[in-house]
């Protein structure tokens, strides 16, 4: 069947089962409840502390075929899934589901385990690297499922994602299950992802490397929630958390490109008093975010709040009075670890305050603006973030299909031709975000805007902007580049993209690499 | 096309990258560089890529110059091959003489193709030599549509240190725009090499404009934004300008010879000056940011 | 006709570029082409088309040809492949509108 947007997808998927297709981004009705979870009793004079991850896997008991969830506050510093993942091959475990926020190079070994068969299932947000590869080649006989960041905590939450087993990496932690993320040498900041978890887990479990006096403070995730503390040498490296691009960039395209939004933004009218803004991580949306806090400057405005993954140009933002809140599910730099932990102004949330769509309003709703990249966009707008052109797995919605579906502008940043590349094109290899939820692409050689929003190109072109029409916008970069074949992947599904709703919006299929 | 030259943009001719974006930086003409920043043994694959860029590269209403090596350095080479590709303009480096900027135009005139657009020269000024001949260079030949400044060279040559004020080469500039107003073409200044300072570039635009430059080089594209902020005339330049126009408007209609604006004396020159000002308001409003 | 007279090179492997290497190949051997390219699904037929353009008319019969492309535009790969072979001698460089 074609869902909303044309994709075709099975109603029945081998391995996921029954297909809810995408009918809109907000089509789909809420479930009627939240799933209970377990309640749970420690009596006085009972330890939590535990003396290794192996003991915790003998106590709760882990056994063949539960899910296990981590989370990726340490990005590519992270080391507990590993050891995590070690224990249990060590103890012959089988058929285990790994429920990972985000998976990045450093979890390669979750290739071999996979292979010998101690993981048969993956559910998660976002994965680079080596395993985004190695699923491409279909090392696993599932599907992977691809949620969103929101899509990730609804689904807990609806216990469409049951987890028996959640270890969270704790940067300092008591004995009695208060956790901190901006404490202890391995600070790295929100623990936003872990936070529905601890919530919902049948077991919760703090991985420390710093044991620290009851009653710790600040918490972030309290005792009330977790069942098991236990120490080891090593949790992760607050520097991964810098992996990837937390920098603004320095190649001149990408600072025309920026400019370029901020020009859009601010001829969109919504620069004013209480704005709020999202800028991902990449290093065109935080030369962008700079450019807009010189308009908010220049003009004497004062936004409300800022967020996304949060750096020290976002930081500076908040410090200059530019916005008055940061709100906060991660940290990319380690001055952003340092403003949670000392400025009131910086605010920790869950990954359901953040983008949950069944809840009593999240925080993308209040947005007025967000920056967003993409892998490819095509002229209904709709872009992808899951694939690269060779159709192997390189990334995943994270919070961009949220923040586009929440924003009242959502910008869409992205060179016209990455190498020779056209990056529009008449239909993306695997949609993850919705054209309706997408409102103009800025190129460096010009803006296209969705045509659903003849007020946004009206004032564009009042400001004199360079608005193209989006098929003339494509039409440029094939004289640019010629006109490219259109490569065809029809392997089984080795993914299924789930929209922030949980209907599936595209699958990804088998490439032979 | 060569409409407007307040910025001119180097980009090095080996590298396609840069060849083949150079126009989405905004400024008024991209200098194809086939001199300095290539080096002697890929100058034939610089000269190959420059040729198909002209040829395929759509430049929008970006200008498009070639700098081409010296007349002793294979220069010839680099002519023969880039003119029928029709680039609206040659940068020719290190001229010395009117007899260099002859020798120049003949090779080009050789080698345009039947019907093709008259390839201009601007001539780039950086040594005492030229410097003192600046005037014969701008008036040698009909294809000389400016001069340029080379600071670098010609400071080297001079044994004075370059500054971030300029100081040493404020006889230079004077002296090139003297010459290049004499024969009726603008002048273009020489390029400010720390792209990493924003504030000093400011500074050095500043003065440039005050002496008369219109128009300047440049080796960075961060820099063509700034440069068009400091060049281009600012509300109050633009504001006066009307208000002179409409006072002499005024003055031809109730037939009154002497004029004054705030207490000064309107003469032709002030006139001049603010024509040229609206002219260039005029063409910027109706181009795309 | 026209002949390579001996191995050259031309190009650079950063991104948007194209390192040419041709070898002469012996009378009646053909032109052989071996592509390595980051964007083959997309362009590589449209560059085994136009490597075989631009021997074609440089009037060069047989050469083993090897390409390490990172996504040239068409225009730089036809300028890399005259560079190579202008320097393997088979062309004149000032012939560069033929």
């Amino acid at each position: 069947m074609k869902n909303k947007i044309g994709r075709e997808i099975p109603e029945n998927i081998d391995g996921y089962g029954p297909v809810i297709p995408f009918g809109g981004a907000f089509a789909q009705e809420a479930p009627a409840r939240r799933c209970a979870p377990v309640m749970k009793q420690v009596r006085p004079g009972e330890s939590k502390l535990m003396e290794s991850i192996e003991a915790v896997f003998h106590r709760i008991p882990i056994r063949n075929g539960m899910t296990l969830s981590f989370h990726h506050h340490f990005r590519n510093g992270d080391s507990v899934l590993n050891q995590v993942l070690a224990v249990a091959a060590k103890l012959g475990l089988k058929n285990l589901n790994i429920m990972v926020s985000s998976i990045f190079p450093v979890h390669a070994p979750l290739i071999d385990h996979i292979a010998s068969g101690v993981v048969t299932g993956i559910d998660t947000n976002y994965v680079s690297g080596p395993v985004g590869k190695a699923l491409s080649g279909g090392i696993l006989a599932k599907p992977v499922i691809l949620r969103t960041h929101g899509g990730r905590a609804r689904a807990i939450e609806a216990a469409q994602a049951h987890i028996d087993v959640a270890f969270i990496a704790a940067p300092a932690a008591d004995a009695y299950g208060n956790i901190s993320g901006v404490r202890g040498e391995t600070a790295c900041g929100s623990l936003g992802y872990a936070m529905p978890d601890a919530e919902y887990a049948d077991h919760v479990v703090a991985v420390t490397n710093q044991l620290e006096d009851y009653p710790l403070t600040p918490v972030s995730i309290s005792q009330t929630r977790v069942d098991y503390v236990v120490k080891i040498d090593h949790i992760g490296d607050p520097r991964g958390i810098v992996s990837g691009t937390t920098t603004i960039t320095k190649d001149p395209i990408g600072l025309v490109i920026a400019r370029l939004a901020s020009q859009v933004i601010e001829a969109s009218g919504l620069v004013k008093k209480g704005f709020s803004f999202q800028t991902g991580a990449g290093g065109a949306s935080l030369a962008a975010a700079r450019y807009v806090g010189q308009i908010m400057e220049r003009d004497g405005v004062t936004g409300s709040f800022i967020m996304g993954g949060i750096t020290a140009y976002l930081v500076d933002m908040l410090n200059r009075g530019l916005f008055q809140k940061i709100i906060d599910v991660q940290d990319f730099d380690l001055d952003a670890v340092k403003s949670l932990a000392t400025n009131p102004n910086h605010i920790e949330v869950s990954a359901g305050f953040y983008a949950n769509p069944f809840n009593s309003g999240c925080v993308v709703n209040q947005l007025d603006t967000v920056i967003l990249g993409a892998t490819e966009i095509d002229t209904d707008f709709n872009v992808n973030v899951v694939t690269g052109s060779d159709g192997v797995i390189m990334g995943g919605s994270g919070g961009h299909s949220d923040a586009a579906a929440g924003a009242k502008l959502t910008v869409v940043v992205a060179n016209l031709l990455r190498g020779r590349l056209p990056i529009l094109m008449d239909r993306v290899l695997t949609a993850t975000t919705p054209g309706e939820t997408v409102d103009v692409l800025v190129t460096e050689q010009g803006i296209a805007v969705n045509p659903a929003r003849q007020d946004l190109q009206e004032r564009f072109k009042a400001a004199r902007l360079p608005v193209r029409e989006v098929h003339e916008l494509k039409q440029l970069a094939e004289k640019i580049a010629g006109v490219p074949e259109v490569p065809h992947f029809d392997g089984r599904i080795v993914a299924v993209v789930e929209y922030r709703d949980g209907t599936v919006i595209d699958v990804v299929r088998q490439v032979n690499a | 096309m060569l409409e407007f030259m307040r910025s001119l943009l180097f980009v090095p001719g080996n590298n396609p990258g840069m060849v083949q974006n150079a126009a989405v930086f905004g400024s008024d003409a991209v200098i194809l560089d086939l001199e300095d920043a290539v080096s002697l043994q890929e100058k034939d694959t610089a000269r190959f890529l420059v040729v198909e860029a002209l040829q395929t590269v759509d430049y929008h209403k970006c200008g498009i110059v070639v700098r081409i090596n010296p007349l002793e350095y294979n220069g010839g080479a680099d002519i023969a091959a880039v003119v029928p590709a029709a680039p609206d303009a040659l940068l020719v480096p290190k001229v010395q003489s009117a007899a260099d900027i002859q020798a120049v135009a003949a090779q080009v005139s050789a080698h345009e193709k039947p019907g093709q657009p008259e390839v201009k020269i601007i001539a780039l000024i950086e040594t005492p030599r030229g410097l003192a001949e600046a005037y014969a260079i701008a008036s040698a030949d009909k294809r000389v549509i400016a001069l340029a400044l080379g600071a670098e060279d010609y400071t080297a040559a001079l044994g004075a240190k370059r500054t971030r004020d300029g100081l040493e080469i404020l006889g230079a500039r004077t002296t090139l725009l003297n010459a290049a107003a004499a024969a009726g073409i603008p002048a273009i200044d020489t390029p400010f090499t720390d792209i990493n300072d924003e504030e000093g570039l400011r500074k050095d635009l500043a003065l440039a404009k005050q002496l008369g430059f219109k128009g300047k080089l440049s080796i960075h594209p961060r820099q063509i934004e700034i440069i068009h902020e400091e060049l281009n005339p600012s509300k109050e330049e633009i504001r006066w300008a009307e208000r002179v126009v409409a006072v002499i408007r005024q003055a031809e209609q109730d037939g009154v010879g002497a004029i004054s604006l705030d207490g000064k004396m309107i003469d032709a020159p002030i006139v001049l000056r603010a024509r040229q000002v609206l002219k260039v308001a005029d063409v910027l409003q109706g181009r795309e940011v | 006709m026209a002949k390579l007279l001996k191995p050259a090179q031309a190009g650079t492997l950063e991104s948007g570029d194209i390192m040419v290497t041709i070898v002469p190949a012996g009378a009646g051997a053909g032109v052989s082409i071996d592509l390595e390219s980051i964007v083959l699904l997309q362009y590589g037929p449209a560059i085994q088309r136009t490597v075989e353009e631009v021997f074609k008319t440089a009037g060069i019969e047989d050469a083993t040809i090897r390409l390490v492309d990172r996504g040239a535009l068409d225009c730089t790969i036809r300028a890399r492949l005259k560079a190579a072979i202008f320097r393997a001698g088979a062309s004149e460089g000032g012939e560069h509108n033929a």
